[in-house]
């Protein structure tokens, strides 16, 4: 790792401000993504900005149709929070499937959702649950966040604050995992709404990312059963390839995934 | 460089690092204490995990400065003296160890687990929150023995309150 220089400002303001002032700068929250990218050296930010000192991006608060999150909340505490569990069971089961018990001790979902890596769990929960991205200076939907491969409409220096879901009548969550490494190769995210809207989020397989799946959501609208989405795929040509899972695969493990998210709505045990 | 202060094993150590000095660095090159060892330094095999104020981390993937004032365990804070700690001397009396190399952090996650749990683990638990730590010799299988059995003198020294 090359040099950097350390800081843990206190507030909101201070740790914008910083972020300004000073060249080649980074916000650091658990940083389990970060930290092994600088030991790489495939990163290399003069000052990390420790934004975990910063009340805003700390507590769960749960209203009757929302819960928010702050953004510097591990991945332990959402799957160990009661609160979470009683109105959304399947957020507490996806972030108690993230990584290991080590990193969900320090990863958080702020540092998960702004960093947007085409595998990660909690992109899908979020476009799911037609969530609201707060942020220093402005409040996102979901539907205009993500942006493609590690990149969303955070702006430079941008601060995500809280993120608020909508609790929904059910959820379900599934995914398929790499065998060695654990992360997901596809899973499925599938909510049904209050006054009956379905969203189906499918990450680790898009080629640009998290995605909604339309036909899926339609054929479940028709039919909220696992088997509604049977023979049903999507374009492979909109998928990732790679060696461990070539795009044909994926589309194949995505109705896979899907139909699992549907099979275990409400469920808090994620395989 | 940064002043940081972190109790370890129940004392104080001041030290000057640089801020990109990692809490395992600041462990073993600053303190001396290389029980807890680097295999992978990738954050996967979890031969570095110590204890941070009651939670099992990788101490290969913090920086030493974010954690100042905190109070850590390692696997040289178990032991009082010769007696070994209930876990090290399962994995003694189960045989949950071969070469050694992943052993302080298979302890310390173990170690951990068992306070999180208040003992009250089965083998499906043990090994899912053993996920986090690479052994390459053992197969696993001794290794959950000496934790379940860690687990039930934890369990027998420490019952939880009746409900």
């Amino acid at each position: 790792m090359y040099e950097t220089t350390y800081h843990k400002p206190g507030t909101l303001q201070e740790a914008v401000s910083l972020f300004s002032e000073v060249e080649e700068a980074a916000y650091l929250s658990g940083g389990h993504t970060l930290i092994p990218t600088m030991k790489g050296r495939l990163a290399a930010p003069a000052h990390l900005i420790d934004v975990r000192r910063i009340p805003e991006l700390s507590g769960i608060t749960v209203g009757p149709d929302r819960i928010l999150i702050g953004a510097a909340t591990t991945h332990a505490t959402v799957a160990a929070s009661e609160k979470i569990r009683a109105l959304i069971p399947s957020l507490c089961g996806l972030a108690g499937s993230i990584g290991d018990v080590q990193v969900r001790h320090v990863g958080t979902i702020g540092g998960s959702v702004a960093n947007n890596d085409p595998a990660a769990d909690y992109p899908s929960a979020v476009l799911a649950l037609d969530a609201t991205l707060h942020t220093d200076r402005r409040s996102i939907p979901a539907s205009e966040y993500f942006a493609g491969l590690y990149t969303t409409a955070l702006e430079p220096g941008e601060i995500l604050v809280r993120i608020e879901f909508k609790v929904p009548e059910i959820a379900g969550y599934a995914k398929f995992r790499n065998p060695a490494s654990r992360y997901a190769l596809a899973a499925a995210f599938v909510a049904r709404h209050r006054g009956g809207n379905i969203h189906v989020a499918i990450t680790g397989a898009g080629n640009a990312g998290v995605f909604r799946w339309t036909e899926a959501e339609e054929a479940l609208q028709a039919r909220f059963e696992p088997d509604a989405v049977k023979g049903l795929l999507p374009d492979e040509n909109d998928l990732m390839g790679d060696m461990h899972a070539p795009a044909d695969y994926r589309a194949h493990l995505v109705g896979v995934v899907t139909r699992r998210a549907v099979e275990n709505l409400g469920g808090t045990l994620i395989e | 460089m940064s002043k940081v202060a972190i109790t370890v094993n129940g004392t104080l150590h001041t030290r000057e690092v640089e801020d990109r000095t990692l809490l395992v660095q600041f462990l073993r090159d600053h303190l001396g204490l290389t029980g807890t060892h680097v295999g992978c330094d990738t954050t996967q095999c979890g031969a570095c995990t110590v204890i941070v104020d009651g939670k099992a981390v990788k101490s290969c993937t913090i920086l030493a400065a974010s954690i100042e004032g905190a109070s850590v365990s390692t696997v040289e804070g178990l032991a009082d003296g010769d007696k070994l700690h209930d876990v090290q001397a399962a994995f003694h009396e189960h045989h949950g160890l071969q070469c050694g190399f992943c052993t302080p952090g298979m302890i310390m996650a173990s170690v951990n687990m068992i306070e999180r749990h208040d003992g009250v683990l089965d083998e499906a638990t043990v090994r899912h929150e053993l996920e986090g730590n690479l052994c390459r010799c053992t197969g696993y299988h001794n290794i959950i023995k000496a934790v379940l059995s860690a687990a039930e003198k934890h369990r027998t020294a420490h019952p939880v309150a009746a409900e």
